[in-house]
C-alpha cells in the first residue's frame, strides 16, 4: 500500500469519526446513553494503554489501576466541585478549612491528579521495583486496597467525605472534551513507547540480563515506565470522576482493575490499538450482556440461569477462556495498520472460497 | 490497657495469626513449585466457607468436616487443572492473570449462588465453649487454633524433609527441569501441592470463620492478600516463616484494631511488606537465590 | 604494566562452601586476544560474571583501565565460610551494577545467546544505543530529539552493513538460523561502543567451518574497532589459533598460563583435561 493511500484512508477515517461525534453531540439528547458508553470506553483505554505500558511493554505486573484512578479521580473531584455546593456535599462533617476555598479549573486539576498518582507509584516503586517484579503485583494490589479503605475511614471525613462519597463534581460540557483529552493522553504514550525509552523497556520485557548488558538501568528504567503508568492511570480516574458526577470509594474496587486487565488481555499484552479496541469491546459488551441479569422468558418456560449475578459470572468466564485459548488477545502485540486490515479480509475471503472449493470437489 | 485486656488481645491475635498461617502456607507452597502467586487461594478458602455452611445444615458435625476438607480439596486441584496446568510452558504474567480469573470467576459465581448478602457461619459444636481463666475467657477455637497450626507446621516440615514425595517437591522447587528429567512426575507433585494448600485453607476457614460468625462472597479476598504478605514476610517458599508471618500479622492487627486504628489495620499489613521489603527482601527465612547467567 | 586494560587481583568467588573461583589474578593487555579455557564448572563464566557485575566476588579486586572497578572482601555469614587465601583480603568494597560497567566500556555476550527474541535485528542492535543517548525522558518522548534519533539509527545501521547483517535489519531475531544469532549477539555488543569485548563461548554449537570463519572474523573486528578481546572457549582450534595469551582455570584455580605454545605442552593442563576424558 503506497503512503499516499494511507495517508487518504487516515483521512477518510477520522474524517467519519468526527462526523459521528458531531453527529452525537448535536443530537445530546437522543443518544446520552450511545455517548456515555463512548466516553466511558475512551476513559477505560486510557487506562488500559497505561497498563499495557508498563504489563505489555516493560514485562512489569502491576495490578494497582483502581487505586491510581481514585487518585486522580478524588483529587479532580475535590479540586473542581464548586465551592458553593460544597457545604451540600459535605453535609455530615463539613469540609476541611483549608482545602474548602481552593478551586482549580479542570484540565490543572486533572494534571495534579495524575501527578500524585506518580508520586505515590514512586513511593511503592523506589522499595519494590529494585526486587524481582514478582512482588510488584501484591504490593501494588494491596496499595489499591488501603487506598480505598483509607478514603473510606470515618478520620477522612474532612476531606474525602469517607463513606458518603463525592457529589456534584462538574460534568464535560461536550463529547469532544473528554474524547481529545483522551486522544492526547494515548497519543503521548504511544510517542514515548516508540521513543529510545520505549524501546529499552521493550528490552527489559524480553530480557533483563541482556538489557543490562547493554547498559540499560533496569531500576531506572522500570521506576520510569511504572510512575509514568500511573501518572495516565490518575489521569484517566480524574476523567472518570468528571464522566460521573458521582464517586465513593466503591467505585475503585479491585474489579476496576479487573476490567482493565481484561481489556488489556483481550486487546493484546503489547498492543496499544488493541487494547483501545478492547476497551470499547468490553464497555459495550458489559452493556450489551445486561439482559443475562434479567430473568428471561421463553414463551412460558422460565430460562433458568438469567437473574441478577450471571453476567459477571460470564465476563469472569470470558476472561478465562481468552487467557487459556487466546493468550495473545485480539491483536497480539501487532498494531492496526490498514494492511493488516486489508490481509484480514483477505484471509477471510480467500478462507471461505477455499471451504467453498473444498465442498464442491467433494461433491 | 490493663493487664487482663493485653493478654485477652494477644490470644486473639495469636488465634487469627494461626488462621492465617494456614492459609500463608498455601501460597508460600505453590510459590515455591511454580512461582505464582495464587490469586484464587483466599477464594478457595471462603468457598470452603459456604461448604461447610451448607454441609452441616444436613449432617452432623463430625461427618461435615471431612466433607469440607475433602470437597476443598477436590475443588483445588480440579482449579490447578483446568486453569494452571495448560499454561504451565506460557509466561509467567498469562499464569497469574488466570489465577486473578480464578478468583473472580470464584466470586462472582458464589455471588450469583449465594447472593452478596453475608450468611452466618453455623456453630460447630465444641469450638464456641468458652473458657474462663481467672478474668481471661475465650472459646475453645482460640486455643485450639494456634496449637493446631503448629502441629501443622511440624507435621508439614517432617514431610517436606522426610518423605518421598517431600523430597521431590524440594528438587521440584528448585529446578523444575531437571527435576522432570530425574522421572520426577511434575504433575502429580504440583496436584499434591495443591491439595495440601487446599486442605489447610479449609482448616484455616473452619477455624477463621467460627471467629468471624459469617460468610460473603469477598470475604477471602483481603485475607488472601494479607497472607501472601505474611509468606513473604516469613520468606517465600519457607513453611515455618509463614507460620511466623501469620502470627505476626494476626497479632499486628489485633492490636491496632483494639487501639481504635480498625481502618488502617489493613494497611499495617501492606506497610510491614513495604518495610520488609527494603530491609531483607528474602523475608525472615527465606533464601538468595542466585540467577545463572 | 600501564597499557593493561582488564586486571583481576585475587579474586575468589564462594557459593555458601563452594569456591567456585579461588584466588585468581590475570590480565588482558591492550590489543591483545586473551583466552580463559578450562574444563566444564572449572569456573570460566563465573569470572566472567563478576567482571560484568553480575556477581558480585566474595573477594578480590578488579581494575579496568587501571582504575579499581569492583572490589569486596567476605562480610556477615561468608566471613566464617571463606576459605580463600586470609592474606589477601581485600579491605575496599567497589560496587557496580551490569549497565554501569557497560557504560564504562566492557561489552558482553552470553554463554546461551539472549538476545531481544521478539524484536527486529534493527531493534537489538538500536537499543544499545539508548544508553548514550543525551536528551532527557520529555524531550525523547515527545520525539523531540530527532537529531540524536537519526545519529543512532544510522550508527546502528552501519554496524549492521559492517557485520553483513543488513540483510536481515526488518527480521524477528529468533528466526534467524543459529550461527546469525551468535553473529548479532556480538554485533549488539559492539553498538555499545566498547574497548573491551568479552565473548562467552561465542563458538558453542557451531561447526568446524563456522568456527574458522568466527577466528577470522574476531581477529578483523579486533582491528576494525581497535578492541581488546576476552573470551571462554573450549574449541581449541579456535584458542590456539587467535589468542595471544591464555589462562587455564581447574576447580577454580589458575593452574597454567602463558602462550597457546606452552599451553599446548602444559602437562598439568593435558591432565586437567585428558583425565576428565579418561574417567568419563
Amino acid at each position: 500500500m503506497k503512503k499516499s493511500t494511507k495517508t487518504l484512508f487516515n483521512i477518510i477515517a477520522v474524517s467519519i469519526i468526527l462526523a459521528i461525534l458531531i453527529f452525537l453531540e448535536m443530537n445530546k439528547r437522543k443518544f446520552s446513553y450511545d455517548i456515555s458508553i463512548i466516553e466511558r470506553s475512551m476513559i477505560y483505554a486510557v487506562a488500559a494503554v497505561a497498563m499495557n505500558l508498563t504489563n505489555g511493554f516493560t514485562g512489569l505486573f502491576s495490578l494497582g489501576q483502581a487505586g491510581f484512578m481514585a487518585i486522580g479521580a478524588y483529587t479532580v473531584a475535590l479540586l473542581t466541585i464548586p465551592v458553593e455546593a460544597r457545604a451540600g456535599v459535605f453535609y455530615v462533617t463539613g469540609m476541611n478549612e483549608f482545602l474548602s476555598k481552593i478551586e482549580l479549573p479542570f484540565i490543572p486539576a486533572l494534571l495534579l491528579g495524575g501527578l500524585f498518582a506518580a508520586i505515590l507509584a514512586g513511593l511503592i516503586g523506589i522499595p519494590v521495583l529494585r526486587l524481582k517484579s514478582d512482588y510488584l503485583a501484591i504490593a501494588t494490589l494491596g496499595f489499591s486496597e488501603i487506598i480505598r479503605s483509607i478514603i473510606a475511614s470515618p478520620q477522612l471525613n474532612m476531606i474525602t467525605n469517607g463513606s458518603y462519597g463525592l457529589k456534584k463534581i462538574p460534568r464535560f460540557s461536550s463529547i469532544f472534551v473528554p474524547i481529545a483529552l483522551c486522544c492526547l493522553c494515548i497519543l503521548i504514550i504511544v510517542l514515548l513507547i516508540n521513543s529510545s525509552y520505549g524501546r529499552a523497556f521493550k528490552a527489559i520485557r524480553e530480557d533483563e540480563t541482556a538489557a543490562e548488558a547493554m547498559g540499560i538501568n533496569l531500576f531506572k528504567h522500570k521506576l520510569t515506565s511504572f510512575m509514568i503508568s500511573s501518572f495516565f492511570t490518575g489521569v484517566a480516574g480524574g476523567l472518570l470522576a468528571s464522566y460521573m458526577g458521582t464517586i465513593d470509594s466503591g467505585t475503585f474496587k479491585i474489579t476496576l482493575t479487573y476490567d482493565i486487565l481484561l481489556i488489556v488481555v483481550l486487546g493484546g499484552m503489547g498492543s496499544v490499538t488493541g487494547s483501545i479496541l478492547g476497551s470499547f469491546l468490553v464497555t459495550a459488551g458489559r452493556e450489551w450482556l445486561r439482559f443475562f441479569d434479567q430473568p428471561l422468558k421463553v414463551g412460558n418456560w422460565q430460562v433458568p440461569l438469567f437473574r441478577t449475578g450471571f453476567r459477571m459470572v460470564v465476563f469472569s468466564v470470558l476472561l478465562m477462556v481468552v487467557v487459556l485459548f487466546y493468550s495473545k488477545g485480539l491483536m497480539g502485540s501487532k498494531e492496526f495498520s490498514w494492511e493488516g486490515l486489508v490481509r484480514f479480509f483477505k484471509n477471510l475471503f480467500t478462507r471461505k472460497q477455499k471451504l467453498n472449493g473444498g465442498v464442491s470437489n467433494g461433491k | 490497657m490493663s493487664l487482663a485486656t493485653f493478654l485477652q488481645h494477644c490470644l486473639t491475635g495469636i488465634s487469627l495469626g494461626g488462621a492465617y498461617a494456614l492459609i500463608a502456607i498455601g501460597y508460600t507452597m505453590v510459590y515455591g513449585i511454580l512461582r505464582l502467586i495464587n490469586f484464587a487461594h483466599g477464594d478457595l478458602f471462603m468457598i470452603a466457607g459456604y461448604l461447610m455452611i451448607f454441609t452441616l445444615a444436613d449432617f452432623p458435625w463430625y461427618i461435615a468436616i471431612p466433607i469440607v476438607l475433602i470437597g476443598t480439596v477436590v475443588i483445588g486441584i480440579v482449579i490447578e487443572r483446568l486453569a494452571y496446568k495448560p499454561l504451565r510452558s506460557a509466561p509467567r504474567m498469562s499464569i497469574m492473570i488466570s489465577a486473578i480469573g480464578v478468583s473472580l470467576l470464584l466470586q462472582n459465581l458464589a455471588t450469583y449462588l449465594f447472593t452478596a448478602l453475608p450468611r452466618g457461619y453455623p456453630e460447630i459444636p465444641y469450638l464456641k465453649r468458652i473458657f474462663q481463666f481467672g478474668t481471661l475467657s475465650a472459646s475453645f477455637v482460640t486455643f485450639l487454633t494456634p496449637i493446631l497450626t503448629m502441629v501443622l507446621v511440624f507435621l508439614m516440615v517432617m514431610m517436606i524433609n522426610k518423605t518421598k514425595i517431600g523430597m521431590a517437591m524440594r528438587a521440584v522447587s528448585k529446578d523444575y527441569e531437571t527435576a522432570e528429567i530425574m522421572g520426577i512426575k511434575i504433575n502429580s507433585v504440583v496436584s499434591f501441592t495443591f491439595a495440601i494448600g487446599s486442605l489447610l485453607a479449609a482448616i484455616g476457614s473452619i477455624l477463621y470463620f467460627t471467629d468471624r460468625m459469617s460468610v460473603n462472597p469477598f470475604s477471602g479476598s483481603l485475607p488472601g492478600l494479607k497472607c501472601f504478605v505474611a509468606a513473604v514476610l516469613g520468606g517465600i517458599g519457607s513453611i515455618p516463616g509463614a507460620m511466623i508471618g501469620g502470627f505476626i500479622l494476626g497479632i499486628g492487627e489485633t492490636f491496632l484494631v483494639a487501639l481504635g486504628f480498625s481502618t488502617f489495620s489493613d494497611a499495617f499489613t501492606f506497610i510491614l511488606l513495604i518495610v520488609m521489603l527494603l530491609v531483607k527482601p528474602t523475608g525472615l527465612f527465606g533464601e538468595k537465590a542466585t540467577e545463572k547467567v | 604494566m600501564g597499557n593493561n586494560v582488564l586486571r583481576l587481583e585475587h579474586c575468589t568467588m564462594q557459593f555458601g562452601g563452594v569456591v567456585a573461583v579461588d584466588n585468581f589474578s590475570m590480565e588482558v593487555n591492550e590489543h591483545e586476544i586473551v583466552a580463559l579455557i578450562g574444563p566444564n564448572g572449572a569456573g570460566k563464566t563465573t569470572a566472567f560474571n563478576f567482571v560484568t557485575g553480575v556477581y558480585e566476588p566474595t573477594n578480590g579486586k578488579v581494575f579496568f583501565h587501571d582504575e579499581l572497578m569492583v572490589a569486596n572482601h567476605p562480610a556477615g555469614k561468608m566471613k566464617k565460610l571463606y576459605k580463600g587465601d586470609p592474606d589477601q583480603i581485600c579491605e575496599k568494597i567497589v560496587r557496580k551494577t551490569p549497565d554501569q560497567i557497560t557504560k564504562l566500556g566492557i561489552a558482553r555476550t552470553f554463554q546461551n545467546i539472549r538476545l531481544f527474541k521478539a524484536l527486529t535485528v534493527f531493534e537489538n542492535v538500536l537499543i544499545a544505543k539508548h544508553m548514550h543517548a543525551k536528551s532527557g525522558l520529555l524531550k525523547t518522548a515527545m520525539h523531540l530529539n530527532y537529531r540524536e534519533e537519526i545519529q543512532m539509527r544510522k550508527e546502528a545501521m552501519e554496524l549492521l552493513e559492517m557485520q553483513n547483517l543488513a540483510a536481515y535489519r526488518n527480521d524477528i531475531a529468533s528466526s534467524l538460523p543459529y550461527g546469525q544469532q551468535r553473529h548479532l549477539e556480538i554485533a549488539r555488543a559492539l553498538a555499545t561502543n566498547p574497548t573491551l569485548l568479552l565473548l562467552d563461548e561465542p563458538a558453542a554449537g557451531m561447526n568446524p567451518q563456522e568456527t574458522d570463519e568466527l577466528a577470522a572474523f574476531i581477529k578483523k573486528t579486533k582491528e576494525d574497532f581497535n578492541l581488546t578481546v576476552f573470551l571462554i572457549e573450549h574449541h581449541m582450534d579456535l584458542v590456539m589459533g587467535i589468542s595471544d595469551r591464555i589462562y587455564v582455570l581447574d576447580f577454580g584455580k589458575m593452574i597454567a598460563h602463558g602462550l597457546p605454545a606452552d599451553i599446548q605442552n602444559n602437562d598439568r593442563v593435558i591432565q586437567a583435561y585428558l583425565g576428565v576424558e579418561e574417567n568419563a
